[in-house]
């Protein structure tokens, strides 16, 4: 099944994969597979922060909006041309151990929120991007999370033109965050950064299910 | 919105699945791991289901890259594997096994993962 490259790997990528052709079949280890969400506004980065880290070129389905709700069982609204499709992104990490890891770029408005919900099925956790030159965009998003129960951590992304006169606490009062929810300040462009933020949220998923005292 | 990586889908997904609209088989997650059995297809299998096939031959796809593979709503590769399923020639497997959800174990396992790829 022939692919049209849509990018050329990044330099990081390359590394992590050298000589993997673009074959995108499981490899025989993968035995655990779990995902994470990476969700936020239009434009807030998370095709750039998926793409990052991916072993894969970041692959895309076609949503109908109408689909989700009706889960499994009808597929009216994927015959009905009009039907307003989004694209849901997705990347995927092979860790060792058997581990593969799929981060799903999830947009967080609320009328996604079929699909919002049939992609967080059985998830770990999210990752909430914000931009800082526009917090508020990431309320509905934040919104949903808490609504779907999902644990998560915020990472805000560092774009250069964002005010500088926010402090961490500030921030934490504009988006209401609970004391023990990560915030961690993200170059989406960047691997290590990336990789960074993901790891603020499985250590918070990690210390929610510690034992109490501990 | 994330750019349209190009093409049409191979199969419009409105034919995809012969009007058929709800699988056989309960729910497959977007991360079950549709497996080829292997056993040759019957002549006069729908296009869609041999195209979602011919993608096993290489190997193991979940759901959702499936979809991806074949530029199909992941409702739709839904429906086109249960039917695969109930003719012997396709196995899905769920993405973890249901006692290792909530293993905190799993969560150490993808910590690790993660520290030891950031540092390649
Ligand atoms: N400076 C800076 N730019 C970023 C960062 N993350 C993303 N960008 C840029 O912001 C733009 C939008 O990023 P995308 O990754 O496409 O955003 P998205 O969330 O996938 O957007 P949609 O798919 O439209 O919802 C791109 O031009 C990126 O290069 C970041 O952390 N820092
Ligand atoms: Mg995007």
């Amino acid at each position: 099944m022939a692919f049209a490259p849509s990018s050329t790997p990044s330099d990081t990528r390359a590394r992590r994969t050298a000589g993997a052709s673009e074959d995108i079949h499981l490899p025989a280890t993968a035995r655990d597979l779990v995902k994470i969400l990476v969700a936020g506004p239009f434009g807030v980065g998370k095709t750039t922060l998926i793409d990052s880290v991916s072993e894969i070129r970041p692959l895309h389905t076609e949503e109908p909006l109408s689909e989700a709700s009706a889960r499994v069982d009808d597929l009216a609204g994927v015959r009905d041309k009009r039907t307003t499709t989004v694209a849901v992104d997705f990347g995927r990490i092979s860790l060792p151990g058997g581990v593969v890891l799929y981060l799903f770029g999830t947009p967080g408005q609320e009328r996604f929120r079929a699909l919002w919900d049939d992609i967080a099925y059985g998830a770990l956790g999210a990752l909430v991007l914000v931009d800082g030159r526009r917090i508020d965009a990431s309320f509905d998003v934040l919104g949903l999370v808490e609504e779907t129960g999902l644990p998560y951590a915020v990472a805000l992304n560092a774009f250069p033109d964002a005010p500088r006169h926010h402090t961490g606490e500030q921030l934490r009062a504009a988006l209401d965050l609970a004391a023990d929810t990560p915030m961690v300040t993200c170059d989406a462009r960047d691997a290590d950064s990336s990789f960074d933020a993901l790891l603020a949220l499985v250590q918070h998923l990690i210390d929610r299910h510690a034992p109490e005292g501990r | 919105m994330t750019g349209r990586r190009g093409g049409r889908p191979l199969v419009p997904a409105y034919l995809s699945t012969g009007g058929v609209a709800r699988p056989s088989r309960p729910h497959l997650e977007r991360l079950s791991v549709l497996t080829g059995t292997g056993t040759p297809a019957p002549a006069g299998l729908p296009a869609a289901q041999l195209a979602l096939l011919d993608a096993l031959d290489d190997g193991s796809l979940t759901v959702v890259e499936a979809a991806a593979l074949l530029r199909l709503p992941v409702s739709a590769v839904r429906v086109l594997a249960a039917e695969l399923m109930d003719r012997d020639l396709v196995l899905a497997r769920a993405p973890i096994p249901p006692a290792e959800r909530f293993d905190p174990d799993l969560l150490k396992r993808v910590a690790d993962g993660l520290r030891a790829l950031k540092h390649t």
